[in-house]
């Protein structure tokens, strides 16, 4: 409003800049144009409020803003709605809304009324549900301390139930810790007080929720049997290289476990191609699993922290390849996973899985309908399309996994990762342990789906 | 030495006055000439405004006659609505950015060129890797808005540096700034009552707090670090994580409609997303900030989430937060009273 009477103001001054009169028509309406970021402070208020007004309480909100139309009904007559009941006819309504008996809830009752209510009725679930699972409660020790967070509990559950016959004769300690645990863990969980790395990493979720789920399917389903676990480092990075088979990827799963459960609770990091990144879910769970993008960059940052990292050289062509060709190693990528443990300078750990191939046994591969829908194969395994969402359930095939003796690359230069030769050559050494050992755990094996 | 002569161009602005008055108030005390065409609204001690435009070429003769030393280009606008619309808004970026930086290449008394950019050059998408360094290239690079505006910027600077290699030229790439005075897109999505976000896609966020951004500016004036310059307060937020500590759901949208939902809210005045910032709340982009504190010697005070914790404190965004906490607290109560008569019930 004064850029016609501050500019010549200035320029007359000892001001160094003259804009000069013919600027100042431009200069005003660029100033118009522009806006103001300081006077920014009232205006971001004013927009604050109905954000603000809409959040607390969503439901709570239009009752306060129309108290008239609230007032003339009696605050104790638990069904009275008027504004809803008066307009339309009588005789149709009122037969539908019989009084309500469980909850006397009215649009009107102010927020603490409702958390109250939820409450008591939340509260009320849970001990119905304890008095349900009470009698059985010794029975059923876990075999495996999964649902209760041994890192945040003082008392790991498997040590507080021993004892507890004598102590805490109906076990109700315990299964009141597991209660309030998981009741932290989802408040903490809906609040976002949690933890995420940089790769978006989510150990506790990984831990407590999809490792505890993958479990059962690794020790019932695929009775998966493990050989040399005691060759993962303990302490230092490596880099896990395996074969890559089943349509799905449950082989991934299956390792990540294997390893989980093998060195005392480090975490497998796997890299994975774009395509599980770009797939909606998929990438997020990913993620969160702790994978992350099959890159050079990811990879030897993983390493030089100090992780173990996952990897599938064989990528798509293993994972989608017929069944004929099974236990057959496709091509080991360009060796890209070589140069980077020799730039990080730890060692190769070759992982050999057999079972994977057989869970859903590739039959044929629909060329046209993987490029419709831009995957990278399209299977018909026996169950699947015909069964449907069945045709997911994978086949339980018995598994091996062999962790074999770590190939070191420490006494090499890490300028040898720019060597092709040497990278070709470890490369070789890899993919020829994995495909010998596979061939020894399929004698090993015998039958396919009992072992 | 003699004493410094420090130029900030867009003054007016929030970050810009206050990066003025940071350097100001510094201890080696330069003399800080501050710029902008309209007066600021705060008051800057020890800033001496001047009232111009920088696409003017009377900025070569003030340099010269002031033996402005050190030039700080904050005049880069990240809000469209408040530079009139996104046709001014690029106009006073690129163009503006452009006319300054010819303005300085003939003044040879300048040393020193710090411009404030963004870390949305990088773009963000799934095939990005989960680091960026300064050097890394964007795989999907930002196509609007801002960011684009951004990477223009930077491709001028750069020409600017091969042209005057006596100059030393310093770029910093912010993560998102958050503060309890500034106002940018991605903070206005949080106060909205979902916040919107790609279907499927949980993006990692990086904040940087608006006075850690400030001390950054002034670090990078007043030093001689030269290059791009990553700078984000460590440790990472996920969309759904920092839309749950502000008591929001998340409102997946799928990427097809994201471009078009985008413009919907920008044109209802809810918020004036980027189709940019959605990616970015999508697949997210975290910076490898090592270069900023080994090189240029900066460690942000504040970490993401206690940005973003302060940023939510200040706005008064709590959402439903209230009401988890106190049903978690009715559901424990309840647990206690229906199993608490264990051994060890005073424990919690």
């Amino acid at each position: 409003m004064t850029a016609s009477g501050g500019t010549p103001r200035r320029g007359g001054g000892a001001n160094p800049v003259s804009l000069g009169a013919d600027r100042a028509a431009a200069e005003r309406e660029r100033r118009r144009r522009r806006g103001t970021p300081l006077l920014g402070t009232p205006r971001r208020a004013a927009e604050q409020a109905p954000a603000d007004r809409s959040t607390p309480a969503a439901g709570s909100t239009p009752a306060a803003g129309t108290p008239a139309s609230g007032s003339p009904t009696p605050g104790t007559e638990p069904g009275a709605r008027p504004r809803r009941t008066r307009p339309a006819a009588r005789p149709g309504r009122s037969p539908v809304r019989p009084a309500p008996v469980v909850t006397p809830l009215r649009r009107d009752d102010p927020v603490e009324t409702v958390i109250d209510l939820v409450a008591e009725e939340a509260g009320q679930r849970v001990v119905e549900a304890l008095e349900a699972t009470r009698p059985p409660r010794l029975a059923v020790v876990p075999d495996e301390p999964v649902p209760a967070g041994p890192e945040d509990d003082p008392t790991p559950p498997t040590e507080d139930l021993l004892p507890s016959p004598l102590a805490d004769p109906d076990g109700t300690a315990h299964l009141r810790d597991l209660l309030l645990d998981a009741v932290d863990f989802v408040r903490r969980r809906l609040e976002g007080d949690y933890a995420v790395d940089e790769f978006g990493f989510d150990a506790e979720l990984t831990e407590r929720v999809l490792l505890a789920v993958l479990r059962p399917v690794y020790r019932r389903w695929f009775r998966v049997e493990l050989r040399g676990g005691d060759r993962i480092p303990a302490d230092h990075g490596a880099l896990l290289v395996g074969n890559h088979s089943g349509t799905l990827a449950w082989d991934a799963l299956m390792t990540q476990v294997a390893v989980h459960d093998s060195t005392g609770g480090r975490f497998l990091r796997l890299l994975g191609a774009d395509l599980v990144f770009s797939t909606p879910v998929v990438g997020d769970v990913a993620r969160r699993m702790g994978a992350t993008l099959a890159a050079s960059s990811d990879a030897e940052r993983l390493l030089s922290s100090g992780e173990l990292v996952g990897v599938w050289p064989e990528g798509f062509k293993g994972i989608g390849k017929n069944y004929r060709d099974r236990y057959r190693l496709q091509r080991f990528g360009r060796g890209g996973f070589v140069s980077a443990a020799i730039r990080t300078q730890v060692p190769i750990v070759p992982v050999s899985i057999v079972g994977a191939e057989e869970i859903y046994p590739m039959l044929a591969d629909v060329r046209p309908l993987a490029r419709l829908t831009g995957a990278p194969y399209w299977p018909v395994t026996p169950t699947f399309p015909l069964l449907g969402p069945l045709g997911l359930v994978p086949l339980p095939s018995k598994w091996l996994i062999e962790f074999g003796e770590p190939i070191p690359t420490d006494e090499l230069d890490p300028g040898a990762a720019e060597d092709p030769m040497v990278v070709f050559e470890i490369t070789d050494r890899v993919r020829e342990v994995i495909q010998q050992t596979l061939y020894a755990l399929l004698v090993q094996r015998g039958s396919v789906f009992l072992g | 030495m003699s004493r410094r002569v420090v130029l900030v161009t867009g003054v007016s602005r929030y970050l810009g006055g206050k990066v003025a008055a940071a350097l100001a108030a510094h201890p080696s005390a330069p003399e800080v000439i501050g710029l902008d065409v309209v007066p600021p609204h705060a008051w800057m001690g020890g800033v001496r405004f001047v009232r111009a435009d920088i696409r003017s070429p009377s900025i070569a003769r003030l340099l010269e006659q002031e033996r402005v030393d050190t030039v700080v280009h904050m005049n880069v606008i990240a809000t469209p609505r408040s530079a009139g619309g996104r046709v001014p808004m690029k106009e006073i970026n690129v163009i503006g950015t452009m006319q300054l930086l010819a303005a300085l290449q003939k003044v040879p008394g300048v040393t020193r060129l710090v411009v404030k950019s963004t870390a949305g050059v990088y773009g963000a998408g799934p095939g990005d890797p989960a680091m960026f360094t300064e050097d890394s290239s964007a795989t999907s690079p930002p196509r609007t808005g801002w960011a684009k505006d951004c990477l223009e910027v930077e491709g001028y600077v750069r020409g600017f540096t091969r042209r005057r290699p006596d100059v030393s030229v310093a770029l910093l790439r912010f993560a998102s700034i958050v503060g309890p005075g500034l106002e940018t897109p991605l903070s206005r999505a949080f106060a909205l009552p979902l916040v919107p976000g790609l279907l499927g896609h949980d993006g990692r966020l990086q904040f940087v707090h608006e006075i850690d951004a400030v001390d950054a500016m002034v670090t990078a004036s007043l030093g001689d670090v030269t290059g791009p310059v990553n700078v984000a307060g460590d440790g990472v937020l996920t969309t759904s994580q920092a839309a749950a500590m502000a008591g929001r759901p998340v409102l997946g949208l799928p990427e097809v409609l994201a471009p078009a939902a985008t413009r919907w809210l920008t044109r209802l005045g809810a918020a004036e997303l980027s189709f940019e910032d959605l990616r970015l709340l999508g697949y997210g982009r975290v910076l490898d900030t090592s270069r900023c504190r080994d090189v240029m010697g900066f460690v942000p005070a504040r970490t993401t989430r206690e940005a973003f914790v302060e940023f939510l404190a200040a706005h008064g965004l709590r959402g439903v937060r209230p009401v988890v906490d106190l049903l978690a607290d009715e559901i424990g109560k309840a647990v206690v009273d229906a199993v608490g008569a264990g051994r060890d019930g005073a424990r919690r």
